[in-house]
């Protein structure tokens, strides 16, 4: 697991007068419609696969952020999901379909294997994707729960929108507890005390 | 194979289309397969004239990395092996090791585990049998039971704090004791998966377009399966009514009644009605289980040097304080021996193979990954059939990564 | 869990059987590996037959002799009666062993593994490869001797720029007591890590020449020292305490 260092995000805000002035809405506007219309490559290999269906499903529904539709072909795709942990044997692969996604294109390691290797700190297991590919968006979790998901995709939306592609981006706790957890109404929470329970409040 | 068209291609030379086999190469990344394998084959027409199942591209070292702790942290790893049924790999290598030791744990122990576990199981068929039926283009019954999916994983996220990777077994017991609405929560959950199971039956068995992809495609013989050494629902589809619940009970399997669903053709279609039932099964024993388990009583065996202690006598006792030392940083100490244990896991019989040469640290921990065995008897399978009939019969054999190349 | 016994091992298999090892309620058959091939059929083939194939794995022993290294543990049961039997052997690393894939179907991939990841060789199997790892790997992990830190990539790493992630733990880091440093203790130097461990298993040995050898692990230091590098009193050996109740 890594800290990652995460300065420097200065979004791109060119004043140009005049003359620049068409530029700047054109590339907001991409911008702006590429970020609503992510089509996404899974390369699904393991466990986080099992998490990246559940945001695809109704009740966290990824399609909310138009990032629904999969496109199998790497060269229709937007974004790339690497989900799970990629060997060494699976490297060259990774490589390979990563350079044939036509750009603007751009990566997210989904979860802990695919941002640093995770706990599979041993002779197959590469130790995290940006040994190979570079990465717009980190999502810590093993595996992360889908509203940490959801906030990775939001960062890179983000990152979208201010046309940058410097810094990746870690989805942090810090910005998952506001997102509503939205559950089965009719479960109940454990009372207190034991170590499985969790926040009252967060079951309504 | 009589399902596919009896059109020979020997017969259509005439038509002086090219006589060489094409070779194609499916995956390892494809779509359409949930789980990293590539397949390459040789195609005569459609027809696959041969195939060379590739796994061991999610090979993470499980074995090797056992080997590095204690017994104890292993939990983590096994967790995840069949990552779409994770508690049932806890229980069963809880099991194994406890077998090596010669434990037992406590009654309300053994009916926790039965239930998270049957919660488990019921996530990996619907899992498999969504995915399945996705890969076929039925989307709307994915939806569907990802849908159930995810109120089990509430319940066992209350339970064990994990929505998948619980990492709660532990040796001699769980890591925390039931939560008081365990029973209530199973039972307001269970009725509701029934009904949704049923709706997605509807959608599916009466549709002509799923029913011409699954019947007859991927046939498997029952001394085929035997042979290659297939168990689980793939090896229940062909007829053999061998489940190891029933033919060798452990935790408290004797003390429920339920039925092991057989196929009578081993096709596809039958390894999805097997995994369809087989969640009604574990419904049923779910009940039964939530009716029989006390509410009071020990989780844990009372042993310190399997079990850690309570954390408030580690605060304030030296005996305490010792005993939780040395079981973090030496770990549990089974005897010199080695030991198999079986379970009944998703994908069929899990089995650990466990040695120990008396220290703190697994000398050995084998895994029997049941899908390596049903993916090997792909080779059967996919042979003989269309290139299309591939998706469902991968689909069926539920070929789990984690668990297949460890 | 029933396995075959002692009296039903020896019936089936006869001469074959060199020992049997009981635990836990299990038995394990060794068969010397001249007859392997031999010991196998006859338990296909007899009554009942072990026609389901259950698991075929191996254990590194690396300080075993050279020829009785590994051992190899086939599992089967039998579908008519429901038992299950354990037989076991040991080869070498270059010695090939036959190959049971002409009697059970499910032998040709378990023994690619081995292949793959033991070493141990198989005589008359069809397609003796790689299976889970690639071809330009060099040796075969889950032998002792080979450390589980030592990757071997096929595709060059990239520099991460403008990333910097914490260290990842050393092999050594975050460890519990009581594991084995294979590498250190195949070259003879050291010992396991845990004074407790080594009492235990009476494996400990002089820690005089292996101060320098230990030195970048000098967290793990086991046990004081005295001037003379005689080890001090805490870790002499004692006899073994009893395990969990007598079997």
């Amino acid at each position: 697991m890594g800290a990652i260092n995460q300065s420097g995000n200065s979004a791109p805000t060119h004043t140009l007068g005049e003359g620049g002035f068409f530029t700047t809405r054109l590339d907001a506007l991409l911008a702006w419609s590429r970020k609503h219309s992510l089509f996404q490559y899974p390369f699904v290999t393991a466990c986080c696969g099992m998490e990246f269906m559940s945001t695809a499903s109704p009740r966290y529904d990824i399609a909310r952020f138009g990032a629904e539709a999969p496109r199998f072909s790497p060269r229709q795709a937007d974004v790339l999901w690497v989900v799970g942990t990629v060997s060494q044997r699976q490297g060259p692969v990774l490589k390979r379909i990563y350079e044939q996604i036509s750009e603007p294109k751009w990566v997210i390691a989904f979860g802990t294997c695919a941002s640093c290797g995770g706990f599979y700190d041993n002779y197959t297991t590469i130790p995290g994707i940006d040994k190979v590919i570079p990465v717009d968006v980190y999502i810590p979790g093993c595996p992360p729960r889908p509203e940490a998901v959801l906030d990775g995709l939001m960062l890179l939306q983000e990152k979208i929108t201010r046309g940058d592609r410097g810094m990746p981006a870690v989805a942090g706790r810090q910005a998952v507890e506001h997102l509503v957890q939205v559950r089965h109404p009719r479960l109940r929470a454990p009372k207190t005390g034991d170590s499985a329970s969790l926040d009252e409040d967060s079951h309504v | 194979m009589e399902a596919v068209d009896d059109l020979d291609p020997k017969s259509v030379d005439k038509l002086e289309l090219p006589a060489d086999l094409m070779e194609l190469n499916m995956g390892p990344a494809h779509p359409a397969t949930h789980g990293t394998v590539r397949l390459k084959l040789k195609l005569d027409g459609e027809r696959v004239a041969a195939i060379d199942i590739q796994p061991g591209y999610l090979h993470r070292g499980f074995e090797k990395s056992c080997e590095r702790g204690t017994w104890n942290q292993v939990f983590p790893y096994v967790d995840r092996l069949n990552y779409v049924s994770p508690m049932l790999n806890n229980v069963g290598f809880a099991l194994a090791v406890e077998g090596l030791c010669g434990v037992t744990v406590p009654e309300r122990c053994q009916y926790y585990r039965v239930i998270l576990g049957e919660l488990a199981r019921i996530t990996d068929h619907l899992t498999c049998n969504a995915a399945s039926a996705m890969e076929l283009g039925a989307f709307t019954p994915f939806l569907w039971l990802m849908k159930v999916r995810d109120w089990i994983y509430d319940v066992l996220e209350i339970e064990t704090g994990a929505r998948l990777t619980h990492s709660f077994g532990r040796i001699g017991g769980m890591a925390a004791p039931p939560t008081d609405n365990l029973k209530a929560n199973v039972r307001q959950v269970l009725p509701e998966v029934l009904k949704v199971v049923g709706e997605t039956e509807v959608l599916l068995l009466r549709n002509r377009i799923f029913l011409d992809r699954v019947e007859g495609t991927g046939v498997l013989t029952q001394a085929e399966a035997l042979d290659y050494g297939v168990t689980g629902p793939v090896l229940r589809s062909t007829g053999v009514d061998y489940d190891v619940r029933k033919a060798e009970p452990y935790l408290v399997y004797d003390r429920f009644e339920f039925d092991v669903p057989v196929g009578t053709r081993g096709d596809n279609y039958d390894r999805f009605l097997v995994r369809l039932e087989e969640t009604r099964q574990s419904v049923r024993i779910l009940e039964q289980a939530l009716q029989q388990m006390p509410d009071d009583g020990p989780i844990n065996i009372d042993d310190p040097r399997l079990v850690l202690p309570d954390k408030s006598a580690v605060y304030t006792t030296i005996e305490a304080t010792i005993a939780h030392f040395k079981l973090v940083m030496e770990g549990v100490k089974p005897p010199r021996g080695e030991y198999y244990s079986a379970t009944e896991g998703g994908n069929g019989e899990l089995g650990f193979f466990i040695v120990s040469d008396g220290s703190g640290t697994p000398y050995r921990v084998r895994v029997r990954p049941p899908c390596w065995y049903g993916l090997q008897a792909g080779e059967r399978m996919f042979m003989g059939g269309m290139l299309a009939d591939i998706i469902p019969t991968f689909g069926s054999i539920n070929m789990i990564g984690g668990e297949c190349d460890r | 869990m029933k396995f075959l016994n002692e009296t039903g091992l020896r019936s089936r298999l006869g001469e074959r059987v060199r020992s049997v090892e009981a635990f836990g309620g299990q038995f394990a058959a060794e068969i010397d590996a001249s007859s392997w091939i031999d010991a196998a059929r006859a338990l296909r083939e007899g009554v009942p037959a072990y026609d389901h194939f259950i698991d075929l794995t191996a254990v590194d022993y690396p300080e075993a002799e050279p020829q009785r290294r590994f051992e190899v543990v086939l599992l089967l049961r039998a579908s008519a009666t429901g038992e299950r039997v354990r037989i076991k052997t040991r080869c070498p690393a270059d010695g090939p062993l036959p190959s049971l894939t002409s009697l059970w179907r499910g032998a040709n991939w378990a023994e690619r593994e081995l292949f793959d990841l033991f070493g141990v060789r198989f005589s008359g199997h069809p397609d003796l490869r790689r299976i889970l790892l690639y071809e330009p790997f060099e040796g075969h992990p889950l032998r002792k001797d080979y450390p589980i830190e030592r990757t071997q990539p096929i595709v060059e790493y990239r520099e991460v720029a403008g990333v910097t992630k914490l260290a990842p733990f050393g092999a050594e880091e975050g460890q519990p007591f009581g594991r084995v440093d294979w590498a250190a203790r195949l070259a003879g130097r050291d010992l396991q890590v845990s004074p407790s461990i080594a009492l235990q298993s009476q494996q400990r040995r002089a820690l005089s020449e292996s101060t320098s050898g230990c030195a970048s692990r000098a967290v793990h230091k086991p046990v004081s020292l005295d001037p003379e590098g005689q080890e001090s009193e805490v870790s002499k050996p004692v006899a073994e305490g009893s395990g969990y109740g007598s079997r």
